[in-house]
């Protein structure tokens, strides 16, 4: 199963995986349009502090204790992948309480948002991988099961 | 192998899927004292304020039960558990037997003895969908909603009504939710909810009821139209005490969610267990430990060898906008910081991070107090030592950047 990876030796600290992760996720076909005056909301993000810099995002666990919690059988975990369905969360945020690693957080829509690897998304595959500049974030198979 | 599961919410749904995982053949029956699909019962106070319907409230989709080829029986209640015939009687006469059984009963709510409670004809309990079906329909404008209880399930169902109710909640406790806050933080609720326009005693109790009437010492009498009965809710044990096993308030279970008696398992609000963060055995009637803890059982059951030890009481739960999430107990050194959107305390002693709360509106620009909680919430599950980390950074700030650059790969570079 692939999943996203980060090496925070490579992370430059520049926040690009935040834009192009806000950017695919807008719906908007130019990248300066989507992020004119706004402020982004990503679902990765990144730590920073000193010299050290890293991106955080949904591990996508294999005992995820999101879906476990989650009150309202909105969170579920297909093919390996952790989805939302927006449509049932009613922004309880027990999610939140649970993720170990941080890696959901309130959206702007009144559910909660958490990386989905950009399979609801035009794109269909990582577009914080595709917009590291550095190798930093790489989508890769790592072995192991699903 | 015969699985029959007794309940049919959260521990009985993560007993499917685990069995599921193991054993794609054996006959699984599932016994509801319900007329309804599995649903998810803390969003009924949402149901109530529109922000959910019974098809959202669903806590599995439509194609649940026949994807795992399971048997569904509605509307029955099992009245006894014969181990030593490893059968079960329902309330129509019939028998059905098991291999593995699972008791998943839940809890009901407690209505302890007040005087003059049977003059009062309108009033319910409220933590299942017919409750808040039964609610909805004797609500019309400006309805007198009198609700005993501040706790968890009292003052949801106070905010589900609140658009079009007049509310007034009475409760023993000298604060609001006592089983998740303390005096400081439980007064910032108290009073946003006053905002709401929801009408507090506290520390009082009532009396004596009329129809439409509640005296109080030292009060005016509250007049209502409706009484809602919210002190609280008692485990449902007595299949299982009944049958000879274990049962303290709830039923005792092992840590592979197993009862003293042979192949019957329990899981959930019906249960007690321990609680990490104390050690103590205690109910802990949450649905992400039900989940878990059915998960558990309906692994051994269909015979993977399983252990869930990773109990704690935790809550995440939101009023009017404001969200609250907690953890843990609430002992030891306290690092505490407050403003007028946010709250936040940590309680740590002996190298060990205890309990927390957080209280936040919805995220503006500044970081909000719950925001990635869950980082605090697995260093009490997994009774993180606090020196091994930069503790003063995550105090302030939840984030992997407080871990060790090690553990840090392993969390973002590994499997997980």
């Amino acid at each position: 199963m692939k999943r996203v990876y980060v090496n925070e030796e490579w992370c430059l600290g520049c926040h690009l995986c935040e834009y192009h992760c806000a950017f695919a996720n807008s719906g908007e076909k130019d990248m300066a349009r989507a992020l004119r005056n706004i402020k982004i909301n990503p679902k990765i993000k990144i730590e920073q502090s000193g010299s050290i810099s890293f991106a955080v995002s949904c591990r996508h666990c294999k005992e995820p204790l999101c879906v476990k919690g989650c009150i309202t059988g909105a969170l579920s975990k297909k093919d390996g992948i952790i989805t939302i369905d927006k449509n049932k969360c009613i922004s309880c945020y027990t999610c939140i309480l649970c993720c170990p690693y941080g890696a959901i957080s309130p959206s702007d829509d009144g559910a909660i948002q958490k990386c989905e690897l950009c399979i609801k998304n035009s794109e269909g595959t990582p577009q914080c991988v595709k917009g590291c500049p550095n190798g930093a974030i790489v989508f890769e198979e790592r072995g192991g099961e699903i | 192998m015969k699985y029959v599961i007794i309940g049919n919410s959260a521990s009985a749904v993560g007993a499917v899927e685990a069995i599921r995982k193991n054993d794609k053949k054996g006959e699984i029956v599932i016994i509801s004292n319900e007329k309804y699909h599995t649903y998810s019962r803390p969003l009924i106070s949402y149901l109530l304020m529109g922000k959910t319907d019974e098809e959202k409230m669903k806590y599995r989709d439509n194609s649940f039960y026949k994807k795992n080829n399971c048997e569904l029986m509605l509307n029955k209640n099992v009245t006894k558990i014969e181990q030593d015939k490893k059968q079960i009687v329902l309330d129509d006469g019939n028998l059905i037997s098991y291999d593995k059984l699972l008791v998943a009963t839940g809890s009901s709510p407690f209505v302890p003895p007040m005087n003059g409670l049977d003059k009062v004809k309108n009033k319910l309990t409220f933590t299942t969908l017919d409750d808040a079906k039964a609610l909805e329909s004797v609500l019309a404008e400006d309805t007198r909603v009198l609700i005993i209880g501040a706790g968890l399930i009292g003052l949801k169902c106070a905010e589900g009504i609140s658009k079009k109710a007049k509310i007034t909640c009475v409760d023993l406790s000298p604060k609001v939710l006592s089983s998740i806050l303390d005096d400081e933080s439980a007064q910032i609720i108290k009073s946003h909810l006053e905002d709401e326009n929801i009408k507090f005693y506290l520390n009082k109790q009532v009396k004596e009821f009329t129809e439409n009437t509640a005296l109080i010492e030292g009060e005016e009498p509250i007049d209502f139209d409706v009484l809602v009965l919210a002190v609280g809710v008692r485990p449902n044990i007595s299949l299982v005490k009944d049958a000879g096993g274990k049962t303290n308030r709830g039923i005792l279970i092992d840590e592979k969610c197993k009862t003293s008696l042979p192949d019957i398992y329990a899981a959930g609000d019906c249960c007690e267990s321990v609680d990490v963060s104390t050690g103590e055995t205690k109910v802990m009637a949450l649905l992400p430990n039900a989940y878990m803890q059915g998960e558990c059982a309906g692994m051994n059951m269909s015979g993977k060898d399983t252990t869930f030890n990773k109990a704690i009481p935790m809550n995440a739960i939101g009023f009017f906008g404001t969200h609250i999430i907690t953890a843990g107990t609430y002992t030891g050194d306290v690092y505490f910081v407050s403003d007028a959107e946010n709250y936040k305390k940590l309680f740590y002693s002996d190298n060990k991070l205890n309990g927390f709360i957080l209280i936040g509106k919805k995220a503006t620009d500044k970081p909000v107090a719950y925001e990635r909680a869950g980082i605090y919430t697995s260093l009490i599950r997994e009774k993180t030592p606090l020196d091994s980390l930069d503790f003063s950074l995550l105090c302030e700030q939840p984030g992997l950047m407080a871990f060790s650059k090690q553990v840090r790969a392993e969390k973002l570079g590994g499997e997980v």
